[in-house]
């Protein structure tokens, strides 16, 4: 590697934070070659998740909470995501228009990415973006999710706190019952706390919370209006609190490790992927197996069976 | 290896609140594949120029209906240039005459639709540029 590329991203130069977030975002040999490089300088950055609904706020609460933060005195990385056209393959990353304003404010680095087929509300190369910020010295990483439902949880598992953001007059009571997205949040937001609603969302949630006894850290509730820069304040001071309990309670270095474990297991699983289409589009005697099984002629689960076997066998794995 | 998805800044710079426009053109260049950030509207040339350095697009487009692209263009050139990213294609588009076109052209722009561009052109256009920039850049 070029290594005046090196010398420029440890004197903080943002034009070079630029260029490696693009290479990590397109999984280039250059990215990885950096990941490597930088790994164990890494594990000090606050990772932030911020999920919840299309439309609940979040991109306005991300922006309100980084002019905040950076008053502040904090160095802040923000990675957006939004949704990948399963049509065209392109994107429109519509969420930056939310916090332009920051562009001005040289502590606040902002990075688009869209989601490019990953379905778990991240885009697949989110840990590698917010290993780089984190090396780069970012003392708070802001994850924007995609628009969530019920079940786009990934978010959890490369954040240190998750706030979930939601909206007043979204369903009863047993909406905040159900497993899923309401499970894994360590904060609840109600935004747009200004209309109808929005006190019966809170009790809803009090009373699921109120219901786990065995918590040791309450998940506090907070009404905001981001709009207004109502409450933001309040749930600084909560996302401050929520840090020093994981601190406390060991739970920071915890989550690191299982963050780590996490991501070995997904670079063996895509490394295995690689190999396992690279030997099927070498092979055409199971190119026309897949015609096959695409025409209903053979059954998929016999078709797959025999096309591992072969890959076993080809590869003298037992 | 790596992910050649185009990514394209459109934004609209200045006292200009009609966005249509600009909407449509990032719209359509999702359509064509490619990764549209979308800026918005009143934006100055240093947000502009810090979006496309933070975010490492290929390509600036500004919309402009307000008259003011013999200043915008201009500022954003020289923008470019002291953050180091003037290897980056700038283009856009507008109610902007033919002979300011050239103009502009010669001051670096890399090209510039004025009314009735149909958006395949625009579409094609962008590509083209991308691609002879990225073998550029290698060379």
């Amino acid at each position: 590697m070029d290594q005046s590329l090196l010398t420029r991203f440890q004197q903080k130069d943002p034009l070079v934070l630029g260029k490696l977030l693009r290479e990590v975002e397109n999984q280039t040999s250059l990215g990885y070659e950096f990941l490597k490089l930088c790994t164990t300088k890494t594990g000090n950055s606050h990772v932030i998740g911020i999920t919840g609904p299309p439309g609940a706020g979040k991109s306005t609460l991300v922006g309100e909470l980084c002019k905040k933060w950076s008053e502040m005195g904090y160095s802040i990385g923000v990675v957006l995501i939004d949704p990948t056209s399963p049509f065209s393959g392109g994107a429109l990353l519509g969420d930056r228009i939310r916090m332009m304003e920051l562009a001005k404010n040289s502590g606040v680095f902002i990075k688009s990415l869209a989601t490019r087929g990953s379905l778990g509300g991240l885009a697949a190369s989110t840990a590698d973006i917010v290993q780089i910020y984190d090396a780069f010295g970012k003392d708070i990483i802001v994850i924007e999710t995609v628009g969530v439902g019920q079940v786009e949880f990934d978010v959890m598992n490369i954040s240190d706190t998750v706030v979930l953001i939601n909206v007043p007059g979204l369903g009863d009571s047993i909406q905040t019952l159900k497993g899923g997205i309401m499970e894994i949040a360590d904060l609840y937001v109600i935004n747009q706390a200004d209309r109808p609603g929005a006190d019966e969302s809170v009790r809803d949630l009090n009373m699921m919370i109120r219901e786990k006894k065995q918590l040791t850290w309450k998940p506090p509730i907070l009404k905001t209006v981001a709009t207004n820069h109502e409450g933001i304040e309040e749930l600084i001071n909560e996302i401050e609190n929520h840090k020093a309990y994981l601190k406390t309670s060991n739970l920071w270095n915890k989550k690191r490790e299982e963050r780590n474990l996490k991501r070995f297991n997904t670079q063996i699983n895509q490394l295995f992927h690689q190999k396992i289409n690279e030997f099927i589009s070498t092979n055409n005697h199971i190119e026309n197996s897949i015609v096959r099984v695409k025409e209903g002629k053979e059954d998929p689960f016999t078709a797959a069976h025999q096309i591992f076997e072969g890959f076993l066998t080809d590869h003298n794995i037992k | 290896m790596g992910n050649e998805t185009i990514k394209v800044l459109i934004a609209k710079a200045g006292l200009d609140g009609h966005d249509r426009g600009a909407k449509v053109i990032a719209r359509t260049l999702m359509d064509a594949g490619m990764e549209v950030i979308y800026g918005g509207l009143r934006q100055s040339p240093e947000q502009i120029v810090e979006t496309a350095l933070q975010e490492d697009v290929d390509v600036i487009g500004i919309s402009l209906l307000s008259g003011a692209h013999m200043k915008v263009f201009p500022r954003i050139l020289e923008l470019m240039k002291e953050k180091g990213i003037e290897d980056k294609i700038l283009t856009g588009g507008g109610t902007i005459l033919p002979e300011e076109i050239e103009e502009l052209k010669q001051l670096g722009v890399d090209d510039l639709f004025g009314p009735d561009t149909s958006l395949d052109d625009i579409t094609t256009k962008i590509q083209q540029l991308v691609y002879s920039n990225r073998k550029n850049v290698k060379a």
